[in-house]
């Protein structure tokens, strides 16, 4: 179906369409998105602790790394750590006279959003630990309780109502930002798309197809958010808004 | 390291930079203030202004700025050829060019994001202001500009910083249409002297020392904007 | 506390090994971004074109498993001395600047470049024709090292675009006045707009180099001796023309 500017039979299913060329990036970005975001929330969650009761070295550390992540551009962190991160891999391990670790292509941009992300989470988690009140830890220690036990038991489940807008934020933030993945070439939507833009020369069709898919994605990401939101904030004043 | 390739691009590099900066503060502008009638209107308005507003945020946030750029670049771009005498009108300038482009793109990102942070601002402003300005017979437009537009702005303020580091962060992605800031004039000296790591760190450092400047120019602004009790 | 973060790191650790640890295979880099007739991505997915043939025929010659690794042309050298892929299949002229931070094969094409623009326009080769006008080429190409040599002086702007394509586009919708890239290249784009024409073959042996090669590492000397073994043998047994003659009518391979 030709509309004048825009040609919507490009977006079809089957070949020559290219709607599951489409989808199967979408796919690629949920993948990377998924490993992105679980990778962001590990380091963030460590970062976290350290920031509040790691030892100097590590805090000094970390503080370097969320101030410079947040600072520079994800675009240039992407390259440097996509060229650097794997750079540095294989040079140790030449050094030892193994070959070069394939890092598959998903893997990388999980790797490269994820290292970005964790320097976000920290400071979300970093946010959301402090505000727990304190007496919950003190009754904690009162008790008894291991740091082990008090970290599952106390700070976890107070920390993520708190932290709940922050890391949903940081999910959406995770899904738009693997379109940069595309720059290095990096097989996700928006390289599908300039791709299918490029051979058939519809831009303007493949474009406006990539928007509704992310815009997708989001709204259902939203939806999804508020339940968990509500799931986590059960109990709490307020909880049902 | 090598670092011998710096002094002949120091002056490309500084052309970057300024590019880089006026791509900021254009967009910022420009996106402030097309920000405050989006964020105002959602607040106040009529359902249907209300409800584009809304959708034109839900669009610019829930869509990757990238995307947003290509498609406002090569999607209208491929639709030149059809429109006849494009090229002798008065438009064709701003049209051939690559950087009005990102401005208008990064311009309407500002404005999506900012929208619903003045929303925000509208909406927390106390109703105790509002009404003693009616009372004292303050017009709707009068109110707005002597009461509710700035203690909005008091109140989103650290936003508003905040989104001048995120545009900021966004500046670098006009160098994929040909737009030659700073990160652009990093790109063509990784390609014309195959050092992978120099440029990147360096412009890397370029981008930390403006989110200084950024940074401690909004905390001056803040100190000396007067806070609400 | 400390416990259950190492837990966490070793398996995450693991689970990355897992799956990224690498068989024995040849990674060989080409670029993302479509380069018909040499290689462009069809609706269903599949890499195809003159090259990615060419290439699958030279790897079986060697007898390695290859695995086409689509990367950004502008990062595909620093891929390569990074240890992110083994080899540039990618249409890459040798050229001395190159061969100072790569090694590369024998030849396995050569075309020359040309000038297009639109054929209304009276632009040629001559920089002089070129006075205030745009001219658009890819980035990190021989084409733009001409342009830049060349041009620069008459030329209102050279911009150089990351992808092959998105120069054309450009030149369609009239931002740029010509653009300067492979003849073959070309072949699609002139045949879908009639509009626009070759305006020049441009001959420069220093700028253009002699002909595309596979990238390799300096160091990979072995690997270079088998590809080298390998083309020499494709085109000896008549494969390389069997597969040029699906593509091209005349000789792509140039003067031996």
């Amino acid at each position: 179906m030709d509309l004048g500017f825009i040609d919507l039979s490009q977006l079809a299913y089957s070949p020559p369409g290219r709607g599951a060329l489409l989808l199967s990036g979408l796919l690629a970005t949920l993948q990377i998105a998924a490993g992105a975001f679980i990778l962001g929330l590990t380091i963030g969650f460590g970062g976290a602790l350290g920031k509040l009761y790691g030892p100097s070295p590590l805090k000094w550390f970390l503080e370097g790394y969320t101030t410079i992540v947040r600072a520079v551009p994800e675009l240039v962190l992407i390259l440097l750590v996509f060229y650097a991160g794997s750079g540095l891999v294989n040079e140790v391990l030449r050094s030892f006279g193994q070959r070069p670790i394939d890092i598959n292509a998903l893997l990388a941009g999980i790797v490269v959003l994820g290292f970005v992300m964790g320097a976000y989470a920290t400071e979300v988690m970093r946010g959301a630990i402090s505000s727990i009140p304190k007496g919950q830890i003190e009754a904690g220690r009162a008790y008894g309780m291991s740091s082990t036990m008090m970290l599952r038991r106390i700070v976890a489940p107070a920390m993520m109502p708190l932290a709940i807008p922050g890391i949903a934020n940081l999910w959406l933030i995770v899904l738009k930002d693997t379109a940069l993945l595309a720059v290095i070439g990096s097989i996700e939507l928006a390289t599908r798309t300039r791709q299918a833009g490029a051979t058939t020369r519809e831009y303007l069709t493949f474009y406006l197809a990539a928007l509704v898919l992310y815009l997708l994605l989001t709204l259902v990401s939203m939806y999804a958010i508020r339940h968990v939101e509500r799931y986590f904030r059960r109990g709490l004043r307020g909880a049902n808004s | 390291m090598v670092w011998d390739w710096l002094p002949e691009y120091l002056p490309r590099l500084a052309e970057g930079v300024w590019i880089t900066i006026q791509l900021l503060v254009i967009s910022l502008t420009i996106g402030t203030v097309l920000s405050v009638p989006i964020g105002l209107v959602q607040v106040t308005g009529p359902r249907i202004l209300s409800w584009m507003a809304l959708s034109f945020c839900t669009l610019i946030r829930g869509t990757p700025l990238l995307i947003q750029l290509w498609l406002v670049y090569y999607g209208l771009g491929s639709l030149f050829p059809g429109i006849p005498g494009l090229r002798e009108s008065f438009l064709w300038p701003y049209l051939r060019d690559a950087f009005p482009y990102a401005i208008f793109a990064f311009s309407l990102s500002v404005a999506g994001y900012q929208g619903e942070v003045m929303r925000a601002g509208f909406l927390s402003v106390s109703k105790g202001e509002l009404e003693a300005g009616k009372a004292f017979g303050m017009g709707r437009w009068t109110l707005l500009r002597r009461i509710w537009m700035p203690r909005a702005f008091q109140n989103v303020l650290p936003t508003l910083g905040n989104e001048a580091i995120l545009t900021l962060k966004a500046t670098p992605l006009a160098a994929t249409i040909t737009v030659y800031d700073v990160f652009g004039v990093a790109t063509i000296i990784r390609q014309e002297t195959f050092r992978i790591y120099e440029p990147l760190l360096l412009i890397a450092g370029i981008y930390i020392v403006i989110t200084l400047i950024l940074t401690l120019l909004y905390r001056w602004i803040e100190n000396r904007v007067p806070r609400p009790a | 506390m400390k416990n259950i973060i190492g837990k966490l790191a070793i398996s995450a650790a693991a689970v990355a090994m897992a799956t990224g640890i690498a068989s024995a295979e040849l990674r060989v880099g080409l670029d993302t971004a479509p380069y018909p007739p040499f290689a462009e991505v069809d609706a269903s997915g599949n890499q195809t074109g003159f090259e990615i043939e060419l290439g699958e025929a030279v790897c079986e010659a060697m007898g390695e498993t290859c695995v086409w690794t689509p990367t950004a042309w502008d990062g595909i050298i620093p891929a390569l001395t990074s240890g992110k892929i083994d080899a540039i299949f990618a249409s890459m002229s040798i050229t001395e600047e190159r061969a100072k931070v790569i090694a590369f094969s024998d030849k396995y094409y050569n075309t020359p470049a040309v000038l297009v623009a639109p054929k209304s326009s009276d632009i040629t080769e001559d920089p002089a024709s070129l006075d205030g006008k745009i001219v658009g080429v890819q980035v990190s190409t021989t084409h733009a090292n001409y342009a830049q040599a060349k041009f620069s002086d008459t030329a209102d702007s050279i911009k150089t675009y990351p992808a092959f394509d998105e120069h054309n586009a450009d030149l369609v919708a009239g931002r740029v006045d010509a653009v300067v890239g492979d003849s073959l290249a070309f072949s699609d784009f002139l045949e879908a707009n009639p509009d626009f024409e070759v305006k020049a073959q441009l001959n420069d042996d220093a700028i253009f180099g002699l002909g595309v090669g596979v990238g390799l590492r300096k160091e990979d000397t072995e690997l270079l001796e088998k590809f080298n073994a390998a083309i020499a043998k494709v085109r000896a047994d008549g494969t390389y023309d069997e597969i040029a003659s699906k593509y091209f009518d005349f000789n792509i391979y140039g003067a031996e």
